[in-house]
């Protein structure tokens, strides 16, 4: 029930927003606290009854929900999704706090939205039922859209339609997907289809064509989420346009969905068309590492570069997915969670002086870490962690992911080696800019440092971040079990004669 | 005529009592009390709703062979006076300050649901456009009603001409049937088909005529010409009912016709039919993406609906009949309820039905705006919604059955669709509002709203009973 109750607690709350009164404010922030504090705490204790070492799903439960399709109410959680569930009932928390002033606005709304948006990311991740899974992916669409939409910027309303049709567009494919394998897969119980995810991965012998076009199906929803160059475009839109919290989530665990979908649908079921498909997602990947570090260097908007740096950290994730070992595959989970956590806490970082200006132009600022000194601190240290400064999560990250690749394709790993210069260019010298020098503006002279409310949500990150910096191993031994399964079906004879790519 | 019969059309022939009642009240209650034609439309359209559960016995037909009294019957027999009644509840108001006086209005839009039912319950041609012509008839006379307004006119002058024209085609293609055949009735024609190692050139042209027929009644492209004039032009109330009650009836006669009784020459139409799906989800998406006005939006994408569903007809299996008739449901109280908010909306101001006139409504009236999210999302095909699982099960028939470019067409047309379902909930939520914002909210109106947004999500969570009532229901 652990899991249900995760995803229930946030979907109970939110219709329970509803019905708080709309002039108590206080009324609704404190409430939706209490409840993603709620999620959180039971997701930790998904966590303590993890059993480490085991690599298949755990927790599991099983319900029938529409048996005239096989649709079943059927959840677990392996090494693989227990951390995103992890980060997204943390994130939630920490989205609600850093926007408990800067939202005055509608607030009801606001968190009736967000908190659907939890129930809807944390069901993506526990699903093991390709029905669910969809609907999961589906629903959250929606707060997104709204939250976008109505409290965003000035091109709100671009960016959220935007967002909505590049997804939508990826996942009615997928949805073509998803109904291919129900047809072709069988409850040996009952002799008739079914959505079960285990069953499916069991029973996923497809021709190679047929997993070309399969693989293709679902990986487009996923690459447009991840979001893979050239699908990227709606990701500076959306992030730039998304009010702070929107962009920590849509950044922390949205584009996760993505990554998360290659490791679970592609690679497993149609490992043959993997195969394949590696040198052009790689390639890709090595485009958007790159191309995403250089346009996010001559950004003019902080936050738009911030959204530059995810579509490069993303590259690195969905190259280490590729690399197709065990330490690529490891390092890009870890940096899934990682980049959740520092891009997480760069978004807040830069919503706080937003909120101070109410501008993020790098030009508009200059010599602030004088008049904001513990702010230039927390800035700089998550900045590192960013980029992958040792003894911060990042570092472990990307090394994972850079001797995965250096395994399995030396190119690959100098390209991508490149990639981790640049990132420190572009937020060292974002960073210098901003926080350096004279200040020019006189309005910068008064400005207030952060204050011990707004800094409380990135203070757990950066604790977290350099937790994982300096001891990794409890994320480690968790993910590797699930993970090398994954792998195992590479080994598998039938594959063995394409073996060759591999190392 | 046997107690069976009798009761096996007790439905219908409730509705015609309350259409002579409705008349008369009108006449009786004259100026006074202007709603008195209403309750009792309601109230008689309750009661054959009802009434359309009542099996009288086992036999599967009625009336000698020519009456239906399957699953198939009762439960669109249920949503024609489902249709009926929000209908009506919607039109006091509406005509109200439309300033349309009309008595005969309610007996109209009663007949019309009569035609409805005789066309979902015929079970021969003949029949069938006896019921075609009752609604087709009613229709002509509702759209045209704003006499005064030209666009009214125009809407009722073109679906009289090319309703005619169509009828004929309709008409013609039965004639070549019987020429062909020899008999009218569903059941005959199946056989003969079956049983007949060839099909002669004079049934195929008649096959051919009827497609024509149909496909100009359901406005799939390229007969679709009319129907966004009509639309547009016939008062909003009419609107909704032709969009979803005529449309359902004319796609019962498709699932009869060209599902069941010519199943068996299924290889000489399926092609056209296929043609006509892809083509008229394509150009009906592509068209309402470039509306300005909602109402005109709504009409161009029920267009696209009609694609999707005619993709079901395509597949032609019992599972597919069952899949269409789900979406029929769902899309009934989506569209229904979309065009309430619509006609609530639209007494303000200038009372158009641009986008711009949505502007912040949502906000304003929570009720309006929240049960019209719902109606766009469940139109756009978001979980956990009717129209989701609506869409599902007629693009996961279509997939098994082998039809996967057909439903992947379908599926890219829905996320075209996103985009104008959208402007509408991002026109009511994501922009101020001006001008004059007061909207009238009867209750029974806010009533209806909620009551069909609320199941269109139940339907969407819990879709398995009427999932297995309908596969219980396709003969």
């Amino acid at each position: 029930m652990l899991l249900t109750l995760c995803i229930a607690v946030p979907a109970v709350a939110a219709l329970l927003v509803l019905f708080l009164p709309r002039t108590a404010p206080g009324l609704i922030r404190w409430f939706s606290l209490g409840a993603s504090l709620l999620a959180f705490a039971v997701s930790l204790v998904v966590y303590a009854n993890f059993q480490v070492g085991e690599a298949s799903f755990q927790m599991v439960e099983k319900m029938q929900w529409i048996p005239s399709i096989g649709a079943e109410w059927h959840l677990g959680v392996d090494g693989i999704s227990l951390f995103l569930i992890m980060l997204t009932t943390l994130l939630t928390v920490l989205c609600i706090l850093s926007s408990w002033n800067s939202i005055n606005e509608r607030v009801q709304e606001y968190h009736f939205f967000f908190l659907l948006l939890e129930a809807g990311m944390v069901g993506v991740f526990a699903a093991l039922d390709l029905f669910v899974f969809y609907v999961m992916w589906e629903v959250m669409l929606v707060p997104m859209f709204f939250l976008i939409g109505v409290w965003g910027g000035q091109r709100r309303l671009y960016a959220t339609i935007k967002f909505f049709l590049f997804t939508m567009a990826g996942s009615v494919l997928m949805l073509a997907g998803v109904l291919y394998v129900y047809f072709h897969t069988l409850d040996p119980e009952t002799g008739k289809h079914t959505f079960d995810l285990l069953m499916a991965t069991d029973q996923s012998k497809y021709a190679l064509d047929v997993q070309r076009w399969l693989f293709l199906a679902f990986g487009l929803a996923f690459a447009i989420k991840v979001p893979l160059f050239p699908l990227h475009t709606w990701l500076p839109d959306a992030h730039t346009e998304a009010p702070t919290a929107g962009s920590v989530i849509l950044a922390g665990v949205l584009l996760k969905m993505g990554t998360y979908g290659f490791l679970r649908f592609c690679l497993p079921m149609f490992p043959q068309a993997t195969l394949e498909f590696v040198p052009w997602i790689s390639w890709l990947a090595l485009i958007g590492i790159t191309y995403g570090a250089m346009v996010a260097m001559v950004q003019k908007d902080m936050k738009k570069l911030v959204a530059y740096s995810s579509v490069a950290h993303l590259g690195f994730v969905m190259l280490g997915t590729f690399a197709l070992n065990e330490q690529g595959l490891t390092g890009s989970l870890l940096q899934q969670i990682n980049h959740g956590i520092s891009t997480g806490a760069l978004f807040m970082l830069v919503g706080v002086i937003y909120e101070r200006r109410h501008t993020r132009m790098i030009a508009d600022y200059g010599g602030i870490a004088k008049v904001m000194p513990v702010f230039a601190v927390l800035f700089l240290i998550v900045a590192l962690s960013s980029i992958g400064l040792p003894t911060t999560n990042g570092f472990v990250g990307e090394f994972l992911i850079l001797l995965g690749t250096f395994a399995s394709n030396t190119l690959y790993g100098v390209i991508a080696t490149s990639g981790v210069i640049l990132a420190a260019v572009y937020l060292l010298w974002m960073y210098q800019r901003v926080f350096y020098g004279k200040i020019v503006h006189d309005e910068n002279q008064k400005l207030k440092d952060i204050t011990a409310f707004e800094a409380l949500p990135i203070l757990v990150l950066i604790v977290l971040a350099i937790w994982i910096g300096v001891y990794p191993d409890p994320l480690l031994v968790r993910m590797e079990p699930s993970l090398q399964l994954i792998l195992d079906r590479f080994q598998q004879g039938e594959f063995s004669h394409l073996m060759g790519v591999l190392p | 005529m046997g107690m069976q019969d009798f009761l096996g059309v007790l439905p219908e022939l409730v509705v015609v009592v309350t259409a002579l009642l409705a008349i008369l009240t009108d006449i009786a209650a004259k100026e006074r009390n202007a709603s008195a034609a209403k309750n009792v439309t309601v109230l008689g359209l309750a009661v054959a709703g009802g009434l359309a559960f009542v099996s009288p016995g086992d036999s599967k037909m009625l009336m000698s062979g020519q009456v239906f009294n399957d699953g198939l019957t009762e439960w669109f027999r249920a949503l024609f006076a489902f249709v009926g009644i929000v209908t009506a509840i919607y039109s006091p108001l509406y005509m109200k300050f439309r300033n349309i006086r009309l008595g005969e209005y309610y007996s109209l839009l009663t007949m019309c649901v009569f035609g409805m039912m005789v066309m979902a319950s015929a079970a021969s041609l003949l029949l069938f456009f006896v019921g075609l012509e009752t609604m087709s008839i009613c229709l002509y006379v509702l759209v045209g009603l704003r006499r005064n307004d030209p666009a009214s006119i125009e809407g009722g002058m073109k679906y009289l001409v090319l309703g005619a024209f169509s009828s004929a085609f309709l008409l013609y293609g039965m004639a070549l049937i019987y020429g062909g055949v020899g008999s009218l009735d569903y059941a005959v024609i199946s056989q003969t088909l079956r049983e007949s190692s060839s099909i002669g050139p004079m049934t195929i042209s008649g096959i051919a005529l009827l497609l024509v027929g149909f496909a100009f009644k359901i406005s799939a492209v390229p007969f679709h010409f009319w129907s966004p004039d009509v639309y547009e032009g016939a008062p909003t109330t009419i609107t909704a009912l032709m969009s979803t009650g005529a449309k359902a009836a004319a796609f019962v006669g498709l699932i009869r016709v060209f599902g069941q009784a010519l199943a068996a020459s299924s290889e000489h139409w399926v092609m056209a039919l296929s043609i006509l799906s892809a083509l008229t989800m394509t150009v009906g998406n592509v068209v309402a993406l470039k509306q300005t006005s909602v109402k005109r939006m709504l009409a161009y994408s029920s267009i696209a609906h009609a694609g999707y569903m005619l993709l079901a007809i395509v597949t032609g299996t019992r599972e597919s009949f069952a899949a269409a008739s789900f979406y029929l449901i769902g899309y009934a109280l989506m569209n229904l309820g979309a065009f309430g908010v619509l006609m609530l909306l639209n007494q303000r101001g200038k009372g158009d039905y641009s986008f711009d006139a949505l502007r912040g409504m949502g906000t304003i009236h929570p009720v309006l705006g929240l049960t019209m999210t719902v109606f766009m999302l469940s139109l756009i095909g978001i979980p956990p919604t009717a129209g989701f699982f609506g869409k599902l099960y007629v693009f996961s028939e279509a997939i098994k059955e082998g039809h996967l470019t057909l439903a992947i067409i379908g599926l890219l047309n829905s996320a075209v669709g996103a985009y104008y379902y959208l402007r509408v909930i991002s026109s009511l939520y994501m922009a101020k509002p001006e001008g004059d914002v007061a909207v009238l909210q009867p209750m029974s109106y806010k009533f209806a709203l909620v009551v069909s947004a609320l199941l269109i999500v139940m339907l969407g969570m819990f879709p398995d009973q009427l999932v297995q009532a309908m596969l219980a229901a396709i003969p």
